[in-house]
């Protein structure tokens, strides 16, 4: 295994040349680490309202460095509490959306034949299904739950992966070392958790990293529209919806939470990218 | 230094004169020269031959006359077409000669056609950009172009892609499209390398008659010095980014005065002697590019090799009229030979 | 080509099927009835109301019913707008979706094709970086940051544009909520044309085409351009479809009557007809744009044979 141990000292020098990867995971680290923290550290809570300050401006004195809410909450910890929910959700449901997606397709690809077929048309009927409404309808119908959010946007965002790892599953079974272990009796499962997925990570933890983005867009989609954490939790997506009515005469309230979400998304994004030029050099 | 008579103004001079060409570029392990000091001339109307391994810089030397090195090589020395200095044109006197006055023919025509266009635009366009002809005088053009590549039902063929072609009706296409402006040299890299034998053959008659009919001076690079033999006037032979030996195709042939081309000659079988037990290969690997030996780059495998060699690169000198080579060993060669038969 | 898109559309009839069903059983499984409103109506008059939307037949006589209608096109009557058909209420929303849409996706296809092109024909100096630098932000700033933002400065601010509304046919109406759906797409369509140009300029036929001296435009426009097509008519096609998606922030946030705004009140409402009908013209919809996809597919590249 020295081989694969190399191959992987050089993706990660190759991710370590690309300074932009770098800084993102850096940034990503220090929100994670913050929003970890800060609350507990935090002299205020996020729900209590205090009339005395409704929506200051940001300012260094008085303790309130990002200002407060309507409300007269501390908006640092608010968006703390946010990037929490959101960073939550995305992470979750992006496992949500691995775990559907690498088994269905380490299974069509592995199983091949009719199997396959079947399983890779539905996957392909499920791709024009239009998922934006039914995931409104099945949060709206459904009660708010936060590990409803989790569930409705894991498992509708789990075909592209399915379809990736269907592909390499493709590839991988024409390699020699499966075909070794097939001779040497390893069948069905056992193969496919102990050979083929292991193979995969690299791969899927590209995929995974740029799902992350793209589901704690959603969220936030869903929360902006009021249909996804509710009051007085909040995520990223709804601070920004409370910011929007109050831009007018308070533009730091849609501001500052709406900088926490695109720097969020953006060191995701990077960080996908540049783990897949490092670990997927073919794909330049 | 000079591969041909007299200055660049004389009316015979060579239309193409390279004199000290270095191609390189800088990469992760180091420097690589893939072409280093050539000198070489193409007279007007000539076949002139250059054979080489691959990576012996062959299509970087034919490539950087075009301008068509990769963005990131560092070209030194002179490339001189008639009146111009062609490393030193900007991007819109150069396309005057491309395709113009100095056209190319690729290795792999399934590639080299743009597969999203038909043959006929492809080929029109040439005359088109640099002739300002019509539409439909270039198609006229074009379609006697075709059927002078010996191509069938040329007016369908106009209105038909790239892949509804064979390869060897492809690498007609190529030619065709190279010549349709009429220029004054042809360059061609292992042009029938990528065909079927009989396809080669095919093309290499259609190269000699193009060049009998019009005029038009080709420079033919491959591998296969059987090629040469067939084809040429005049052979250059490149090795590590030089030229080795340069001679008139029957006398390089006849009496091969470096050692590397005596070598490469021995591993041609042959059909009128008496067939070795083993087609002798040379000994040993070419050397790594980006860190080639200070003295011959030949040397490590050479047979003939003295102490000189491993400290001075032997530089390309007239020999006897016309026969130049690069070549610290004055003795008869022949040990090859010996061994061989 | 004709054989292969009726081969085609026939095809959707199941994928569409499935998204009914999918969409019936899920809105007759969740707790609650569109007309369980908040004032306790008479048992009596909400029976008699059930009765003429047939809500107090069993789920499967319901369903065929539906489906019996959607075979003639109708998608029935609207349980909260009470006079109104959900073909109508569609009729009315779509052309405002359409249009805001269509100069989104206009919009992204110039400056995005553009800006990915001119990238990557100055690779690596500070032009690339410095545009893929802005294009991975677009990717990043959702619609409903840029919407609002755009109105704080165009409308509220520098009030050179209305803050919403919409007046049929005016442009000034039509530019911020259009430019605020663009943004992501045109940062897409700059990184995959970039790509894409990068990957078609090394190819050997661009070198050929370079060989015949051939203009940088002709090389681009003629020779380089149809092939970076490919990628970018692959994501264009669910990418227009999921237009719909983004329009609902867009009409939220600028108070548009386009079809997500009645989608969610609709959601909200249990207005069962209006959200089923809504979600299978989505899905129509992105059948729709995928077979052009495919079609443009074969009209770019000759090589490709539709079957």
């Amino acid at each position: 295994m020295s081989a694969a141990a190399g191959l992987w000292r050089q993706a990660l020098q190759r991710l370590r040349r690309q300074r932009m990867s770098v800084a993102a995971a850096l940034l990503l680290a220090t929100i994670m680490l913050a929003c970890l923290l800060l609350p507990l550290l935090s002299p205020y809570d996020y729900f209590t309202p205090h009339f005395e300050l409704l929506s200051r401006g940001p300012m260094l004195a008085g303790g309130h460095i990002l200002g407060t809410d309507p409300l007269g909450r501390d908006l640092l910890l608010r968006v703390m509490w946010g990037c929490r929910i959101s960073l939550a959700v995305g992470v979750a449901a992006s496992l949500v959306s691995v775990l559907i997606g690498v088994s269905w397709g380490a299974t069509a690809g592995y199983v091949g034949g009719a199997t396959d077929a079947l399983m890779m048309r539905a996957v392909d009927i499920l791709y024009s299904v239009p998922f934006v409404p039914f995931v409104i309808v099945l949060t709206v119908l459904f009660g708010r739950e936060l590990w409803l959010i989790f569930l409705a946007i894991g498992a509708v965002s789990w075909l592209d992966i399915a379809r990736i790892v269907r592909g390499e599953t493709l590839s991988l079974k024409q390699r020699e070392f499966i075909e070794a272990a097939r001779v040497s009796g390893v069948r069905g499962a056992a193969m496919i958790a102990r050979h083929i997925v292991p193979n995969l990570i690299g791969i899927v933890i590209i995929y995974a990293t740029l799902a992350i983005p793209t589901v704690i867009l959603f969220e936030a989609f869903l929360s902006f529209l009021g249909l996804g954490v509710q009051s007085p939790l909040a995520s990223l997506g709804s601070l920004v919806a409370d910011g929007t009515s109050e831009m007018q005469s308070h533009p730091h309230l849609l501001i500052v939470p709406a900088l926490f979400l695109a720097a969020i998304i953006y060191c995701f994004n990077y960080l996908g990218d540049g783990l897949r030029d490092a670990l997927d050099p073919r794909d330049r | 230094m000079s591969a041909g008579p007299a200055g660049p103004d004389a009316l015979d001079a060579p239309p193409l004169r390279i004199r000290r060409l270095s191609v390189s570029y800088a990469t992760d392990h180091g420097r690589i020269e893939a072409v280093r000091d050539i000198d070489i001339d193409v007279a007007a109307g000539e076949f002139l031959g250059i054979v080489g391994e691959s990576g012996s810089g062959k299509t970087q030397l034919l490539l950087s006359v075009l301008g068509l090195s990769a963005p990131r090589a560092e070209l030194g020395g002179s490339i001189r077409y008639r009146q111009q200095e062609l490393l030193r044109l900007d991007s819109a006197a150069l396309n005057q000669v491309r395709g113009n006055r100095i056209s190319m023919v690729f290795q792999d025509p399934m590639t080299a056609l743009n597969p999203y266009l038909r043959v006929g635009i492809q080929i029109t366009e040439v005359l088109r950009v640099h002739r300002g002809a019509s539409a439909r005088a270039a198609e006229q053009r074009a379609i006697d172009m075709l059927q002078s590549v010996h191509i069938p039902d040329a007016q369908r063929r106009m209105r038909q892609y790239p892949h509804e072609l064979s390869g060897g009706m492809r690498q007609r296409v190529m030619i065709a499209m190279a010549l349709i402006a009429e220029p004054e040299i042809l360059l061609a890299d292992e042009p029938s390398t990528a065909l079927d034998v009989t396809v080669q053959a095919q093309i290499l008659s259609l190269f000699q008659e193009l060049r009998a009919r019009t005029g038009t001076a080709i420079v033919l690079v491959t591998h296969d010095l059987g090629v040469i033999a067939e084809v040429a006037d005049r052979v250059a032979v490149m090795y590590a980014g030089r030229i080795m030996e340069q001679a008139p195709v029957h006398e390089l042939f006849a009496r091969p005065r470096h050692p590397y081309t005596e070598a490469l000659q021995q591993s041609i079988p042959r059909i009128d002697a008496a067939r070795p037990a083993r087609l002798p290969s040379i000994a040993g690997t070419p050397p790594d590019p980006a860190s080639l030996p200070p003295g011959c780059a030949f040397a490590p495998r050479c047979i003939y090799r003295m102490p000189v060699c491993d400290a001075v690169a032997p530089p390309l000198l007239e020999d006897s009229p016309g026969h130049w080579k690069a070549c610290h060993h004055d003795g008869a060669l022949g040990k090859l030979r010996g061994q061989a038969a | 080509m004709l054989r292969y898109t009726v081969r085609r559309l026939l095809g959707a009839l199941p994928t569409l099927l499935v998204i009914v069903t999918l969409a019936f059983l899920l809105l007759h499984a969740a707790p609650g009835g569109p007309f369980d409103s908040e004032k306790r109506m008479m048992p009596e008059i909400q029976r008699s109301i059930e009765a003429r939307y047939h809500l107090d037949e069993p789920l499967w006589r319901q369903y065929l019913r539906y489906l019996g209608d959607l075979a003639h096109g109708d998608l029935g009557p609207s349980f909260q707008y009470r006079s109104t058909s959900v073909n109508e209420i569609i009729a009315q929303g779509l052309p405002v979706d359409a249009t805001i849409g269509l100069t989104a996706i206009t919009l992204a296809l110039s400056i995005g094709g553009t800006v990915g092109i001119n990238a990557a024909l100055r690779r690596g100096t500070r032009w690339d970086y410095g545009s893929m630098a802005v294009a991975m932000a677009g990717i990043s700033v959702p619609v409903f940051v840029v919407a609002p933002l755009l109105i704080l400065v165009f409308a509220i601010k520098l009030h050179w544009l209305p803050a919403g509304d919409w007046v049929h046919g005016s442009p000034s109406h039509l530019l911020l909520p259009a430019v605020a759906l663009a943004l992501p797409y045109t940062a897409y369509i700059a990184r995959l044309m970039r790509a894409g140009t990068i990957d078609v300029l090394n190819s050997p036929f661009i070198r050929t085409a370079r060989a015949k001296g051939l203009p940088l435009r002709l090389i681009v426009w003629r020779h380089a351009l149809p092939p970076t097509l490919t990628p970018l008519v692959s994501f264009l096609g669910p990418a227009i479809a999921g237009l719909l998606t983004g329009s609902i922030v867009v009409e939220t946030v600028f108070g548009l009557p386009g079809i997500g705004r009645y989608f969610i009140t609709a959601a909200l409402n249990r207005d069962y007809t209006l959200v089923i009908g809504i979600t299978v013209l989505y899905g129509a919809l992105i059948i729709l744009f995928n077979l052009l996809a495919d079609l443009c597919y074969a009209w770019i590249d000759p090589r490709v044979r539709l079957r």
